[in-house]
């Protein structure tokens, strides 16, 4: 007898849109309903889960049948410093103020690269910075403070 | 002739030199970011988003356009020199273009592809400006049912063209709706989905997610295995086609510009159907099929004026019905709802500039285009060899600045990491975002035209099958659907995707 194969990436595919629709499905039942006449807030969102929880369903019991190429690397290195980027940016541009801002987000986003030197690194965020201010600050005027009040004298 | 009063309007918009200027930053942004590997016309869009809020709705509309056709230009200047289409409509210019340029006839090959564009352009503009007002007045009948049932067909287009299986494809479409509908009910004001955050109230950020599931995702899968690109041609030369060239990309670019100016109109992503469709006609035209991805002038002068011509009728769906017919009319809308704009039929009376200013502008762009990138051919070329760990701290730095620029809120930024978290996931489980985005842009619409159809049918579902063009146009996503679960249109469709990766 042959083993049941799974194709991995599909049954991960398939169980994640099903746990995502039965979790909008379970929200929605929190929501006044109503009827097909006067529909309730939470109506057509529950019509959209069932539908997505089904179609995860059927995803996930497609993949036991073929076998597809695996996932490929994941950019683990990637992740860890492209994603912090923006949140960091988030919560340093009201502090350090937009300059400072700049460069750090970009010098975080730097490291995500391998190849990256880190003189390079601090090279092209300088640039970057220095750009920026120029072009989004002085020149379409956008009401960013330039150095915020963490690192005012 | 109303139409050429209409028209002139539209160039007096578009031809004042603050909109031309916006025009040509737009044009040229658009081939940069294009040239520039890794990023194609959608994620090229959702980061430069944010600059144009600042301005006013007429420029702002203007300068997106011009990064759309800019964008899609430098994807075909990729196509040709790198084997790389910048996005997925240039994929077909790739097949004989790299071959031309490998032949040594790069300078032909990107002059082929800008004069075939520009005529397809020219071309398809005035077909915009012809059909635009008379579907205006179709839709202007259009009643809660025929919007809702409007929609339904565009989503299932959207879920034909995507890459890969329909089901996850249907299942990123239901996903998408319901991303749109987190916030306040309109009906009643409840908060749906906001697990108690109250900046999530008024929805979640339209720029985050299309930055986050676009930009951010296409870095991320750039960073997992870092390769150096090889640029074929270090100097680009002869530009000009000979006499000889003229005459067989003649008739090519007609017919490219017919097919592409029929499909780019339906809903889903014409422009990539059109250039497709267009190669396999002058395959099978042509008195010498062999040349074909051996460096056939046709090759390239077909699919690139049929994909021109579809980006180009693309825009009558979403000035006439406000529905979008892809992924970066989906940005457009967006763009239109945040400057105060309700896309829909009533744009077209109510802000005249506007309307016909955008449909001048896609000319004169056009003719940006041609004119400027033909002699900046070099300049792109020495682009090509930025190395691209150079590249993405500046995108990144961009996105975040420019999302943050929109509603001056924290929260939109995290909502950035987020969702380039969700996207890098659905590009690992092989899901395709654009069905996802277009869910979202009409998850609230769809809602809220179903509702109101319900309401004014006193409960009866029957009220979208006995309205003759509820029912014709729901008639015609069935057959959609139908078709794409045939087990052979199934396996050609497969064909065809696979050929494009």
């Amino acid at each position: 007898m042959k083993a049941i194969s799974f194709d991995t990436t599909n049954a991960l595919c398939g169980s994640i849109l099903t746990a995502v629709g039965l979790f909008f499905a379970w929200q929605s039942f929190g929501l006044e309903l109503g009827t097909a006449f006067r529909m309730g807030p939470g109506y057509f969102p529950l019509l959209l889960s069932v539908v997505l929880t089904l179609l995860g369903v059927i995803i996930l019991v497609q993949s036991a049948r073929v076998n597809h190429e695996p996932m490929g690397p994941i950019a683990i290195r990637g992740m860890l410093f492209i994603l912090p980027a923006p949140i960091f940016f988030g919560l340093t541009v009201r502090g350090l103020g937009f300059v400072p801002a700049v460069f750090l987000t970009a010098l975080i986003a730097c490291f995500a690269s391998h190849r990256m030197k880190p003189l390079w690194a601090v090279a092209v965020s300088l640039g970057l910075a220095i750009f920026s201010v120029a072009v989004f600050s002085y020149g379409l005027n956008l009401p960013f403070e330039r150095f915020g009040p963490w690192v005012r004298f | 002739m109303d139409l050429f009063s209409n028209l002139a309007l539209g160039f007096a918009t578009a031809a004042s030199p603050a909109n031309l200027l916006f025009c040509l930053i737009g044009v040229l942004l658009g081939t940069l970011i294009g040239v520039l590997p890794g990023i194609g016309a959608t994620a090229t869009i959702a980061m430069l988003l944010p600059i144009t809020f600042q301005l006013e709705p007429v420029s702002s509309l203007i300068m997106l356009a011009g990064i759309y056709y800019g964008a899609q230009y430098g994807g075909s200047t990729t196509a040709i020199l790198i084997n790389m289409p910048g996005e997925s409509s240039s994929a077909v210019t790739a097949i004989d273009g790299y071959q031309m340029a490998r032949n040594g006839r790069a300078g032909t090959a990107l002059a082929i592809a800008a004069l075939g564009s520009f005529f397809a352009g020219t071309v398809s503009t005035f077909l915009v400006a012809l059909f635009a007002p008379p579907l205006t007045e179709i839709a202007l009948e259009f009643g809660a049912a025929e919007y809702f049932s409007l929609m339904i067909v565009g989503l299932v287009s959207s879920v034909a063209l995507a890459h890969g299986s329909v089901v996850k494809a249907l299942a990123m479409v239901a996903l998408g709706l319901l991303l749109g509908l987190v916030g306040t009910d309109i009906y009643t004001g409840t908060p749906r989905f906001t697990l108690g955050i109250r900046e999530y109230s008024d929805g979640l950020n339209f720029v985050a997610l299309a930055v986050g599931v676009f930009g951010i995702a296409e870095i991320l899968r750039n960073l997992e295995s870092e390769k150096t690109r090889e640029v074929l041609m270090a100097r680009v030369s002869e530009l000009l086609p000979t006499k000889e060239d003229f005459k067989r990309m003649f008739a090519p670019v007609i017919r490219g510009t017919a097919i592409g100016s029929a499909l780019g109109v339906l809903p889903g992503g014409g422009a990539i159907l059109a250039a497709f469709a267009s190669y396999t006609v002058e395959k099978r035209l042509s008195d010498r099929p062999e040349e074909f991805g051996r460096g056939a002038i046709a090759g390239v002068a077909g699919p690139e004026s049929a994909n021109n011509a579809g980006a180009q009728t693309s825009f009558i769906p979403l000035l006439t019905l406000g529905i979008p017919a892809n992924p970066v009319m989906a940005l457009m809308i967006g763009a239109m709802i945040i400057q105060g704009i309700v896309p829909g039929p009533n744009v077209a009376t109510e802000q005249p500039a506007l309307f016909w200013g955008i449909i001048a502008s896609m000319w004169i762009g056009n003719l940006m285009l041609v004119v400027l990138n033909l002699p900046l051919i070099g300049l792109w070329v020495k682009l090509l060899k930025i190395p691209y760990f150079v590249l993405f701290p500046i995108i990144m730095a961009f996105c975040s600045i420019g999302v943050y620029s929109v509603n001056a809120n924290v929260y939109d930024l995290y909502a950035v990491a987020f969702f380039g978290l969700i996207g890098y996931l659905l590009l690992k489980l092989r899901c395709e975002p654009a069905p996802l985005l277009l869910g979202f842009v009409l998850g609230p619409l769809l809602e809220e035209n179903l509702r109101r159809a319900m309401i004014l049918s006193r409960g009866d579902p029957t009220t979208f099958v006995t309205r003759p063009i509820s029912a014709g146009l729901l008639f015609i996503a069935a057959i959609v659907l139908v078709v794409v679960f045939l087990p052979a249109v199934k396996a050609k469709r497969e064909e065809v995707f696979v050929e494009e990766d």
